[in-house]
């Protein structure tokens, strides 16, 4: 067989999986309370005051966006940016309630039925499934489920708009301290706009007992979802935090510039688990979600560990790096991703570890599969401060290829400051074993249950890190998307 | 802020009739475009993209003479100058800072292949020289530019088709002048169709008292199915900077050996640049630096796979003592619709100090799906239980570690593809480690004082 010659059947089964439908992409036909679109420190000040915010939050916000006004856009990003009107986006976008004397606990009908659709377990799902859930439509958290419960732990778990009114202290102590507004443009953005997101609050010695989950959705048009979340879990506290996401098909890009910052105590771990499915556009690449988003999480105690496990498989453009500061001595930080992109998808996605604690150690597994015109990036960094002795990084970034029009990159930077830490890398690039397939074939398993067979098997190491929960969600995403895109 | 180019773009406007007068035509045409490239260029500053530990604009913003009017310099190299590489009989040829010295360069014709300066290979060889002279290089990189603004000699080395070079050439370049000084080397190396050829070059410093700066660009065209070894080993002192560029352009079933070796230095950035444009190709990118004191390694590979079916290999090695500074970043492009490409890089590094500090940045970008690209990169230490075994069988722990820090670069040096410099490389290396290098007899370089 010529090797550009591809069997027919696997052209075919590449067009059926490049055709694969969105099926998030429905609109939730609910009244949206919209702020006309531009910016300026007007528009700042009226997010901060539709929320009744205090003092120092508002001067934050102003403050980022002062600072927002200096930054031009990063380019260095393996993914093409178009240039974004930043005047012709709206910066808030909330669900409004019918009748302002009704309490924020009773749900919209049809806001239910959006969540119902996405299977977000609300009501009386949710004490089945056992999981508490913070939903956020557009930029406003919505309801938080199991609150009480959490609450007899101490768990604090609510929007984080609640958050600055029930728990100043805490918020204002932890708020834009790992990521500051002047981390990056986007961070800056985020930092002046931010609407809502969650807030978790693990007290000392307290392990929560269940997953805490928040959903995403961007529904009404032309907005950009701006939310900030902050975990902060203090000593010997644990906590898995589930985050999901998904937009209605609309054919113009909207942008989604989250901040997440996580706080991890002494001997306090954080398991950050995401499952990101933006509406990817079409295609032919039109519309999708823009995702460009700061993750980061400060160990800042002794023996503290985060870990990040995401599935990237939406998003016509992925730009995100989930972070680990390991500032404790023996702290550990973890990255395990699969990013697939099919189509015209861009992402760049990777990690960064700063090593500053003694004898941390950090383990990142990176696993990229590209499909149809997609372009794949893993971007990292693994920095071992001169002080940081005795560490212990191992990065694997793996890509998979299935189709000779798709891209797949990696650009680490590893820079080690002294003699007693070891650092390894190792990355490899190639399409599906040709023998793998034909070695199916011979059993009388299809080339494309083949194909789902070894991508599943490729991307297995990162699905064991999920929780179970989000773990079946998670391959019935990648088999969506992947359905035999081999030939 | 200062911008260091701009001293030199001055020299370039006050003596440019000088420079041009003694200059083939074919130089001076590419000066002008170099002095537009340089118009509103800057040197990369330490942390800006590529350039990750290395700060150019500090290297060339020191005070250097520079050579416009081609003084002669008094002393013989060969005189001070004797390598010492048993059975290795080479056609030598000498530079003492940018000019071939006349008494101590050897025939320029050796059998069918041709070694001239640029001056006689201009008028003697016109139509390659106009073909491939300042081709490659780019002149976005501003420190090509500036060679080529400022260049006004360079070594022309020929290989017609079908011939088979019988003896190695080696280049040897020398710093020799008592003043601080900065250099433009330039080397254009040809290799006909089934060609072949081996070329050693080995920079040195003969006085160590004096900053030096060596800004040298090689370009190597591999004519199809021809095969070219380039070995470039550098002893210089700690007050010599050097950066150094080698563009590569590979050809069909051309097979290019480049092996770069820094045992000695002060500051020294290496940049590789190999486009591979035919099938078949095969390329061999090597290096190996023995970085101690306050030395500066920087290398940076760039392998573009153009064509279908070709190989490719990389491997740096890195071994880093005092306050030693290494930097590796290499990248291997695939471009669309080129498939059956293999393409490996690897990038090894032993930090033996505290102060010792590694950043290396090894990087894939792969636009078409049936190959084989993989890329690995460590730091790290020596085996503790290797050590401790040695240790057992009554090795004491300073041979012990010479022992596999030898070990460690011996796969740099095995993939040398001439044996007497294998083996006296494997000499070096030993020597080096014991930190006793290097004396060769009767020589008067200052490789052994730093």
């Amino acid at each position: 067989m010529k090797e550009n010659e591809k069997p027919e059947k696997g052209k075919q089964i590449i067009e059926e999986a490049a055709q694969a439908e969105y099926k998030y992409g429905f609109v939730t036909d609910i009244e949206t309370e919209v702020i006309p679109k531009g910016l300026d420190e007007d528009v700042v000040r009226r997010i901060s005051a539709l929320k009744g915010e205090p003092e120092w939050l508002l001067e934050f916000r102003l403050k980022a966006y002062r600072h927002w006004l200096t930054l031009k856009a990063p380019t260095w990003g393996h993914v093409h940016v178009p240039e974004i009107d930043f005047q012709d986006i709206s910066y808030y976008a909330a669900p409004r309630q019918k009748k302002a004397g009704e309490g924020p606990k009773e749900i919209d009908p049809e806001l239910k039925k959006t969540f119902d659709k996405l299977g977000i377990p609300l009501e009386e799902q949710l004490r089945l499934s056992g999981m508490a859930v913070d939903a956020v439509m557009d930029s406003v958290s919505v309801k938080t489920t199991y609150r009480e419960r959490l609450a007899e732990l101490g768990v604090i778990f609510c929007s984080i708009s609640e958050a600055v009114k029930d728990y100043p202290d805490l918020v204002r102590k932890y708020l834009g301290k790992v990521v500051p507004y002047t981390d990056n443009f986007y961070a800056a953005l985020n930092s002046a706009v931010f609407s809502d997101g969650s807030f978790v609050y693990i007290p000392k010695g307290v392990r929560c007992p269940m997953e805490l989950s928040t959903y995403f959705r961007i529904n009404a048009a032309q907005t950009g979802q701006f939310e900030r979340t902050l975990i902060v879990a203090d000593d010997d506290a644990y906590v898995s935090y589930l985050e999901g996401c998904t937009a209605p098909m609309r054919d113009e890009n909207q942008l989604h510039a989250a901040i997440v910052e996580i706080v991890v105590e002494d001997r306090a771990e954080v398991k950050y688990s995401t499952v990101q499915n933006w509406y990817p556009g079409d295609k032919d690449g039109k519309g999708g979600i823009y995702n460009l988003v700061t993750k980061r999480g400060l160990c800042r105690g002794d023996h503290s560990k985060l870990s990040w496990t995401q599935v990237e498989t939406g998003s016509a453009i992925t730009w995100k790096y989930p972070s680990c500061v390991l500032m404790g001595d023996h702290s550990v930080g973890e990255f395990y991703s699969v990013a697939l992109t099919n189509n015209w998808q861009e992402a760049d996605t990777g990690t960064k570890m700063i090593h500053l604690g003694k004898n941390s150690t950090s383990t990142i597994v990176s696993k990229g599969i590209s499909a149809g015109h997609s372009q794949n990036s893993y971007r990292g960094m693994v920095k071992i401060a001169p002080k940081a002795t005795g560490c212990r990084n191992f990065t694997q970034c793996d890509s998979l290829l299935l189709s000779d029009t798709s891209g797949a990159h990696t650009f680490p930077v590893i820079e080690v400051g002294n003699d007693t830490s070891i650092v390894e890398h190792e990355a490899t690039t190639s399409k599906i074993n040709e023998d793998q397939i034909f070695y199916c074939n011979q059993r009388g398993i299809s080339t494309e249950d083949a194909v789902g067979l070894i991508v599943n098997g490729y991307a297995k190491e990162v699905m064991a890190k999920l929780p179970m929960e989000f773990a079946v969600e998670a391959q019935k995403l990648l088999s969506v998307s992947l359905e035999g895109s081999v030939g | 802020m200062n911008n260091a180019l701009q001293q030199y773009i001055d020299l370039y406007d006050e003596s440019r009739e000088v420079l041009e007068q003694q200059s083939p035509a074919l130089l001076n045409n590419l000066r002008r475009e170099a002095r537009q490239a340089l118009e509103n260029a800057r040197l990369p500053r330490k942390g800006s993209e590529d350039y990750e530990a290395s700060d150019l604009e500090v290297v060339f913003a020191h005070d250097y003479g520079v050579n416009v009017n081609r003084l002669p310099f008094e002393a013989d190299p060969a005189e001070a100058f004797h390598c010492d590489v048993p059975n290795l009989s080479t056609c030598l040829y000498y530079s003492s800072n940018d000019a071939f010295h006349s008494s101590a360069t050897a025939e320029r014709n050796i059998g069918q292949v041709v070694v001239a300066p640029f001056s006689m290979a201009a008028e003697d060889y016109p139509e390659l020289m106009g073909a491939y002279y300042g081709k490659q290089a780019h002149l976005q990189d501003p420190t090509v530019a500036l060679n080529l603004l400022l260049v006004q000699d360079g070594l022309f080395i020929y290989v017609p088709d079908g011939v088979v070079a019988e003896r190695p050439i080696q280049l040897v370049n020398i710093f020799n002048a008592a003043l601080d000084m900065m250099v433009q080397r330039r080397l254009l190396i040809i290799v006909g169709k089934n060609a072949a050829v081996k070329l050693l070059t080995c920079d040195h410093t003969q006085s160590p008292d004096y900053h030096y700066l060596s800004n040298q660009v090689v370009e190597i065209v591999a004519m199809p199915g021809s095969t070219v070894d380039y070995y470039d080993m550098e002893e210089s002192t700690p007050l010599t900077r050097r950066v150094s560029s080698i563009y590569v352009d590979q050809q069909a079933g051309s097979n290019v050996l480049i092996n770069g070796i820094t045992l000695t230095n002060g500051f020294t950035r290496n940049n590789y640049h190999v486009e591979v444009n035919g099938e078949h190709a095969e390329t061999h990118l090597l290096g190996m630096t023995i970085a101690s004191g306050e030395q500066h390694v920087d290398s940076h590979t760039f392998i573009s796979h153009n064509a279908p079916r070709c190989h490719s290999n990389e491997m740096f090695k890195y071994v880093l003592n005092d306050k030693a500074v290494g930097a590796f970043a290499g990248k291997i492009l695939v471009k669309p619709d080129c498939p059956r490409v293999e393409a490996y890089q690897g990038n090894r590094n032993l930090c033996s100090a505290p102060t010792a500090k590694m950043y290396t940045k090894p990087q894939l970008e792969i636009y078409t799906d049936d190959v084989m690209c993989s890329h690995g990169s460590a730091v790290g230490q020596l085996d503790e239980e290797a050590l401790f075994y040695m240790r057992t069988r009554g090795i004491g722990i300073d041979e012990a570690r010479r022992l596999l820090m030898q070990a460690f670069v011996a796969d740099v040096i095995d993939g040398v593809r001439l044996d007497a410099l294998k083996d006296r490389l494997h000499y070096l290396v030993e020597k080096r480690f014991a930190g006793t290098l290097s004396n060769c007899a009767g020589c008067m370089t200052a490789c052994k004082k730093s």
